[in-house]
Parts: structure tokens; C-alpha cells; sequence
């Protein structure tokens, strides 16, 4: 059996048994967020103490009652939102040379898509960290739980996307993957589009509706 | 029919990537602007059009961002019928479920209000 045959494992359905696996994982990923995202438009609203995402409240910090002000910073998220959906234009240019076996391309868009997955990681990072000193803990509203853990997964999940994009990086700069091995990529490219997806969702959701 | 034969299409074009992302920057740009328009209240005309029906506006530009994403990036315009069944069918579900549980929690609050 040839390589080019070995990388196209054949279902019943005729179709590759990798890509069915990563389609079904999808599916099943779908269900999954849409849980969390239920809870927090459930909860959404009813905190009886602040910090709150877009009004003014009364909140516990350093151990006494205070106003705060609002805790979202609109401009940091829309940019990391910009970022993670130029990270999905520059997979597919990545996947598009893998396919042709331009290398050069494969790997420079592969390495602009990694930067824009970590970029976006960083600024969860920095953003949990801001909200924590403004007095957000996961533990001190019902906005504070449902937040954090529908972000919080959501940058899990991106995390691993960073983290399987790097093994094929790395894959590509070895010259281990030449055009008929470019369903590796194939594979990683579509959780990668389905992260950004779910955050296409989340942004609005949580950010900017009232 | 062999897997290869199946799964073998046409992708798009770099130019055409680019155009959806262009596009996708757009409708990113529009939902941000529409939030600050209702929060603000200005300029004043804007805002009496666009607060009230915020929450549809960001609903239609997030599905169409979406759609965007899953037909031409994720490939479901050109790739077989199956990944697109494996895919909507959960989507429809997920919809279902938000739907319902805020529906049944709305209900459930409106007769035991929180902390009463």
C-alpha cells in the first residue's frame, strides 16, 4: 500500500474515517457549549452583588462593601476577537499550501496562525487577571461562575488548538508533511475554525448584549 | 467510490479567503458599533433605531459571521453532505436547548423570584 492510499482511511460511507471522527467531535462539542452558554443567559442578570459586566454596582473589595464600575474592557476583547478570526483566514492559507506543497506558505501562515492563538490566550489571561483584581472571583457572583467558566473552557479549548497547531508546525518544518499527509492539517484546521465559531457566539452573547 | 474520490473538491481561492475575512472584520466592526451606538445614545437618531432592536442585530451579524466560517473556511460548501449533517443537526439541537432552558427559567423565575 502506497503512503499517499495509507492516508486515506476509507468508512462505509466512503468517506475518510478521520475526518467523520473530527465531524462527530464537533457535533458533540456543540452540544457541550451549548450547556454553558445556556447557564450563563439563565443567571444572566440575577447577581445580587457586583462586580457587573456593564452597570455600576456595590462589591466586595478588600474586604469591604465599595461602588465599582463596570468590569468589561470592550476594545481588548474586540481585538483579540479580530485576531482569532484573522487566525482562522490565515489556517486556511496555510492548508491551501499545504495542499499545493508550497512549504514556504504552510509554514509562514501556520506560524501567524500559532502568534494569533496565543495572542488571543494572553489576552484571556491578562483579562481573568484584570477581573480578579476588580473583585470578580469565580466564587462571588452568579456572573462571576457562569463567566469564568464559559470563557474559561473556551480559552481551554483554544489552548489545545495552540498546542495541535504546533505538533503540525513542527511536523511542517521537518518536511513531514508534504501535500498527501495535508489531512493532518485538514484535521486541526477544522477545530480551529470550530473555536472560533464558538467564540463568534460568545463574543455578543457575553460582551455587548445587555 | 473511493475515500479520496469523496473527499476530493474545489477549495476556494486565497482571494476569495481574504474577502471573507475582509467581510467577517466588517460584521465584527458592525456588531461592536451597534453596542456602543445603544450604550451611548449617540449620535441621538442612530440610537433611538438601534437600541431597541440591538439584541436582533447582534443575533442576525453573529449567524451570518458564523455561517460565513462553516461554509467557506470549514469547507461544508464544497465538502460532502455528511459533514454538514454531522454538523447542523447538533447545531439545531444546541438552539433548541438554549432556547428551552431560558424559556423554562424565565418561567421558573417569574413565579419563585430570586432571594424572595
Amino acid at each position: 500500500m502506497s503512503d499517499a492510499h495509507a492516508e486515506h482511511l476509507e468508512s462505509s460511507t466512503g468517506l475518510d474515517n478521520r475526518k467523520m471522527a473530527i465531524w462527530t467531535f464537533i457535533g458533540s462539542e456543540c452540544l457541550f457549549f451549548a450547556s454553558l452558554i445556556s447557564t450563563y443567559l439563565v443567571y444572566k442578570g440575577k447577581s445580587k452583588i457586583g462586580p457587573l459586566p456593564h452597570e455600576t454596582s456595590q462589591c466586595m473589595l478588600h474586604g469591604q462593601m465599595q461602588q465599582c464600575d463596570h468590569i468589561f474592557e470592550i476594545p481588548l476583547v474586540t481585538a483579540g476577537t479580530a485576531v482569532l478570526l484573522f487566525s482562522s483566514f490565515f489556517v486556511v492559507l496555510a492548508l491551501y499550501g499545504a495542499q499545493r506543497g508550497n512549504r514556504r506558505m504552510l509554514i509562514g501562515w501556520l506560524s501567524a496562525t500559532v502568534l494569533c492563538g496565543l495572542f488571543f490566550v494572553g489576552m484571556q489571561a491578562y483579562e481573568f487577571t484584570h477581573f480578579v483584581h476588580k473583585g470578580l472571583g469565580f466564587t462571588t457572583n452568579l456572573f462571576g461562575s457562569t463567566f469564568f467558566t464559559l470563557t474559561g473552557f473556551h480559552g481551554g479549548h483554544v489552548t489545545m488548538g495552540v498546542i495541535w497547531l504546533s505538533t503540525v508546525l513542527v511536523l511542517a518544518i521537518r518536511g513531514k508533511l508534504p501535500p498527501e499527509k495535508a489531512l493532518n492539517l485538514e484535521l486541526a484546521a477544522l477545530y480551529w475554525h470550530f473555536v472560533d465559531v464558538v467564540w463568534i457566539v460568545i463574543f455578543p452573547v457575553v460582551y455587548l448584549m445587555k | 467510490m473511493t475515500a479520496h474520490a469523496a473527499t476530493a473538491h474545489e477549495h476556494p481561492t486565497p482571494a476569495l479567503y481574504f474577502r471573507i475575512a475582509i467581510t467577517l472584520f466588517v460584521l465584527t466592526a458592525l456588531e461592536v458599533s451597534g453596542y456602543e451606538v445603544a450604550r451611548r445614545g449617540a449620535p441621538a437618531l442612530l440610537a433611538q433605531v438601534v437600541a431597541p432592536i440591538i439584541t436582533e442585530i447582534l443575533v442576525v451579524l453573529s449567524a451570518a459571521k458564523f455561517a460565513l466560517v462553516a461554509m467557506f473556511y470549514m469547507h461544508l460548501k464544497q465538502d460532502s453532505k455528511v459533514f454538514s449533517t454531522l454538523f447542523v443537526f447538533p447545531i439545531i439541537i444546541a438552539t433548541v436547548i438554549i432556547i428551552a432552558l431560558m424559556t423554562l427559567f424565565s418561567y421558573l423565575h417569574y413565579l419563585h423570584p430570586l432571594g424572595k
